[in-house]
């Protein structure tokens, strides 16, 4: 490949269309400059590139570089014009949409739901034998749905065929129409036993575009996705993609295959894992969705949680988390019919904003519980294979493990990085910090970033022609360090010692020292702290991660907010009594200087 | 750069407005272009297809799957009767005779000689689409349905639930900022789209469909209110399809908020006339706005603006005296006109820098607001 120096991303997304300009300075690579413009996906334009074009005007407009011949790139770049790459994700009219089925539920049925899902997918729904559902029901309900694709698994290989071709069946007589363009069969990947793949042609091959690719669950123990997740990504370019406004014309300007945006999310967090040696939780919270991704012991995990966002899904929020739960977030009293009829109205008003503190808080309560609500979700997901033998002999009797278990230990969480208008562009970046300590009561020691801009999709991408490009920029102008949370496991009796702390810096100079109590959050400015070394000793039966009264000694990293020690206890207990509740959720906003001029 | 406004809701007096009126599924096409048609004339036909029901015949018959069609009175595509014997075995006694017999009246789908099931379908069942607006044919879409045309008074709502309805308009309250009380709904508006001022109460949409109205239009209701009448939270705005026993229009949002007088006066001058309304409401890409149509007669030699079309012309956003409504707290609901555009962003109390604009009240107060905080009043 020639030399990269100006490489040009955007992502297409379901409201708007982000541009990215990345410039090779001296021997890094740097996001430069960015513009943003609404997706013209729908009427009355109905081609993404008038979109995109008007993404890459507007970088031309700040940067002064000349990128466009017309509707045309100029290549490759010379001084302050042209690009050497253009590249592109996509999300845009509703990103990849696919029905999943499998035979057993929670085994082939997961399994097909891990591999759509981690390639990028929105899974409308699952599809299983033993789903509760009369036949009848699942006929209906495949004929209602549009997907985009099918990925149908079932049957280990050797495995039951009858249960596999009884859903080929189903699916056949649904006869389910594909969600855009009428005029082609829809896309159907068959990943199951191989034993039954004849009878699966017999079946689908005449009314549906059929697939075949290696079964996702070979054996119990073992789970295979990267094939099938090829075949997704081949198919979402060559049907679905092809048929949406304007794609066609897009494809042919990449200098790589588009992606669909939630995978190339999937592709930087991996990297970054894997380069790190860490696990790693991202969370992108939008309007509609929140996606969680999760790198734990190598593993990637992806949930989408289609009705959890702070916009259009708003009110999805408040129904799922219940009255309550919101409630226990808002530091000032407020009348439950008002609480209400303010979310029902960002529902219907979406892209409206906060302009008072207290319409701020509780959007900022809102996000807790959708943030709660997503990894609760994930956590059901992403687990061990289940339906796995175990031998067990009798060193084993006091310690089960069942097979199915969630692979997300929050212990062993290394780094968790946000998302999403509510947590990139909070006021104070203390805000975001807060929102996920306490969505997710974070325990041990993490370290929290944000995402800038939302560059992460538009990096995974890049990352996919050349790492070290997407690598850089994503350390220099992507991520932004928070700083680092420790929470000891449990709960202590309120105001009694729970730990003892202290920063070390260069030769030793003691840059902080201090203790926290049971019920406290303390919040410490870290920006001079790189590389200083935390000594944290906890009180008598304090477990920090690591055992009771096992103290613990590390490297600290700076962030622009600081380290937060919260000695609030696990799980977190707030009073239920609305006076008390309100003055301890302010006297910890205080302590923690989160809103301005917090009541004492 | 992205507009930082939310575009207005139209609430207009005249304009021709275009309804596409299409089958899910090909079907016939039952009129012709330029032919009048009313609210309930059907313009298109098609027939979706039977629901599918499932029998599985080798285990009511205690044979094997690859033996099924041995087995079969009937082949794929063959018509059956309800309680037709569609398969069964042979014994040596007749009288220990397995029968399986169809449990609807339909046709045989498919047999499968691997999992033993046979697919029974039942008839189709015809779906008419009618024209829901008094109009003419403007085009014919083949096999696929019509775009019917009305010059009309065309007013959006902001949310709706309930599907299209029709009838005629009665006004129940005296003026936009008025309460509307159940006393204001009457046995007389049994049949009627019945607009009031700036909030109906629990009680009101009781009555609603105690009377029998078709419709119901209003400033604003309470969000525990919808969630009583629906039966459940509505978590997502894409409605159009609740049975609530008449359409509910919310023209300014949830709490009491006074119906915009524009649309007030637009609806009392129009008091007793044919209206069609949809409370269908979808807030994501591609908006739906649930809509009142009252059908007026287009005078000799008056061009009025086909409705959607200037969306496609570029507006160059918001401009100092344009009429805007604020819709959001602490404002929420005030309507004024925009006296100033500050280019340079600016701090609002939650410490977030925005781009804001002035608005004058008619009582010649001023407030500051954040631009995505306004919706244009669109005529």
């Amino acid at each position: 490949m020639p030399s990269l120096n100006t490489v040009l991303v955007t992502d297409c997304g379901s409201t708007t269309t982000k541009a990215i300009l990345i410039e090779r300075k001296g021997d890094a690579y740097r996001q430069t400059f960015r513009g943003e413009t609404p997706t013209t996906v729908e009427a009355p334009f109905e081609d993404v590139t008038r979109g995109v074009l008007n993404a890459i005007a507007e970088v031309e407009e700040l940067s002064g570089r000349s990128i466009l011949d017309g509707e045309c790139f100029r290549t490759p770049s010379r001084g302050n014009e042209g690009i050497d790459l253009y590249l592109s994700t996509s999300s845009a009219g509703g990103g990849l949409q696919m029905m999943v089925a499998g035979v057993v539920k929670n085994m082939t049925g997961e399994s097909a739901q891990r591999c759509a899902l981690g390639a990028g997918a929105i899974v409308m729904d699952t599809l299983a034998s033993n789903d509760g559902r009369q036949p009848h029901e699942k006929i209906d309900r495949i004929r209602a749905l549009r997907p985009d694709m099918i990925l149908l698994s079932g049957g280990t290989d050797g495995g039951t065929v009858t249960h596999v071709v009884e859903l080929a069946e189903y699916i056949a007589a649904a006869d389910p129409k594909p969600r855009l363009g009428m005029g082609y069969r829809l896309p159907l990947i068959y990943a199951g036993n191989v034993n039954a793949r004849e009878q699966i042609e017999n079946t689908l091959a005449k009314n549906m575009a059929l697939s075949i690719s290696e079964n996702i669950r070979p054996s119990l123990e073992r789970e295979n996705l990267g094939p099938a997740r090829a075949k997704i990504h081949d198919l979402f370019l060559e049907h679905v993609m092809a048929q949406a406004p304007g794609y066609k014309n897009l494809m042919s300007w990449t200098g790589a295959p588009i992606m669909p945006t939630p995978a190339a999310v999937g592709v930087m967090m991996q990297s970054l894992a894997k380069r790190q040696g860490i696990n790693i939780v991202g969370v992108d919270i939008g309007g509609a969705t929140t996606d969680v991704f999760s790198v734990f012991d190598q593993v990637f995990n992806r949930t989408v949680s289609a009705n959890l966002g702070m916009s259009y899904s708003i009110s999805n929020v408040l129904a799922e988390a219940g009255l309550e739960n919101i409630l226990r977030w808002i530091p000032f009293g407020i009348p439950e019919a008002d609480l209400r009829n303010r979310v029902k109205n960002k529902m219907i008003r979406p892209t409206t904003i906060p302009q008072t503190l207290e319409e701020l808080q509780i959007e900022q309560a809102i996000a807790r519980e959708a943030l709660r609500l997503a990894m609760d979700h994930h956590k059901t997901l992403a687990t061990s294979l289940k339906g796995v033998q175990q031998e067990r002999s009798i060193s084993d009797v006091f310690q089960q493990q069942a097979s199915g278990t969630s692979l997300i230990n929050m212990q062993c969480l290394d780094l968790i990085v946000g998302s999403g208008g509510i947590l990139s562009h909070a006021p104070r970046r203390v805000h975001s910090m807060v929102m996920m300590i306490d969505a997710y009561e974070l325990v041990g020691i993490t370290e929290l970033a944000v995402d800038s801009i939302f560059m992460m999709p538009h990096l995974g991408v890049l990352s996919t022609v050349n790492e070290q490009a997407a690598t850089d920029v994503f350390f220099h102008d992507c991520l932004i360090p928070l700083g680092t949370c420790v929470a000891p496991l449990g709960q202590g009796k309120l105001h009694e010692a729970c730990l003892d702390f202290e920063v070390r810096g260069v030769a030793q100079r003691r840059l902080d020292v201090g203790s926290v109590k049971w019920g406290e959050i303390l919040l410490r400015p870290s920006a001079d702290w790189d590389g200083a070394r935390l000594t944290l000793t906890p009180a008598k039966g304090v477990d920090l991660g690591l055992g009771k009264g096992e103290r613990w000694e590390r490297e600290l990293s700076s962030g622009v907010v600081g380290l937060i020690i919260d000695c609030r206890g696990r799980p977190l207990d707030l009073p239920t009594d609305q006076t008390q509740r309100i003055d301890v959720l302010r006297r910890w906003n205080h302590s923690l200087a989160l809103y301005p001029n917090p009541a004492p | 750069m992205a507009h930082a406004y939310t575009p207005g809701l139209t609430v207009t007096e005249r304009t021709v407005l275009r309804k596409k009126r299409l089958l899910p599924l090909p079907g016939a096409v039952l009129v012709a272009k330029g032919e009048a048609v009313d609210s309930t004339t059907v313009v298109a036909r098609t027939e979706l297809p039977g629901k599918v029901h499932v029998l599985n015949v080798v285990n009511q018959l205690s044979i094997l799957p690859a033996d099924i069609r041995d087995f079969m009175r009937k082949k794929e595509g063959d018509e059956i009767e309800r309680g037709e014997v569609i398969a069964e075995d042979k014994p040596f006694i007749s009288w220990f005779q397995t029968q399986v017999e169809s449990p609807v009246c339909g046709s045989i789908e498919s047999i499968s000689d691997v999992t033993g099931q046979v697919l029974v379908r039942e008839k189709p069942e015809p779906l008419d689409v009618v024209a829901y607006v008094d109009g003419t044919v403007q085009e014919i879409v083949p096999e696929q349905g019509v775009v019917v045309e009305t010059t009309c008074s065309l007013i959006q709502g902001i949310f709706g639930v309930g599907g299209e309805a029709w009838g005629p308009l009665v006004k129940a309250t005296d003026t936009p900022e008025e309460i509307l009380r159940s006393t204001h709904i009457t046995a007389e508006m049994h049949g009627a789209i019945v607009f009031g001022g700036a909030y109906a109460g629990w009680d009101v949409l009781q009555e609603a469909k105690t009377h029998g109205l078709r419709g119901l239009v209003v400033g604003g209701i309470d969000a525990q209110d919808l969630k009583t009448l629906l039966g459940y939270d509505l978590g997502v705005a894409i409605t159009g399809t609740e049975t609530i026993g008449f359409t509910l229009i919310v023209t300014e949002g949830f709490g009491s908020i006074p119906m915009a007088s524009k649309t007030f006066d637009l609806l009392s001058q129009h008091g007793g006339a044919k209206t069609s309304i949809s409370g269908a409401t979808q807030i994501r890409a591609g908006v739906i706005r649930p809509e009142i149509i009252i059908p007026v007669q287009q005078a000799a030699g008056q061009a009025s603006l086909v409705f959607g079309e200037r969306a496609t012309t570029s507006r160059e956003g918001i401009a100092i005296g344009d009429p805007i409504r604020v819709i959001r707290e602490p404002y929420f609901g005030q309507i004024g006109r925009v006296s100033a555009l500050p280019t340079d962003l600016q701090t609002i109390p939650t410490e977030s820098q925005v781009r804001v604009l002035e608005v004058e009240l008619p009582n010649a107060a001023r407030i500051v607001v954040p631009r995505a905080n306004v919706e244009i009043l669109e005529g």
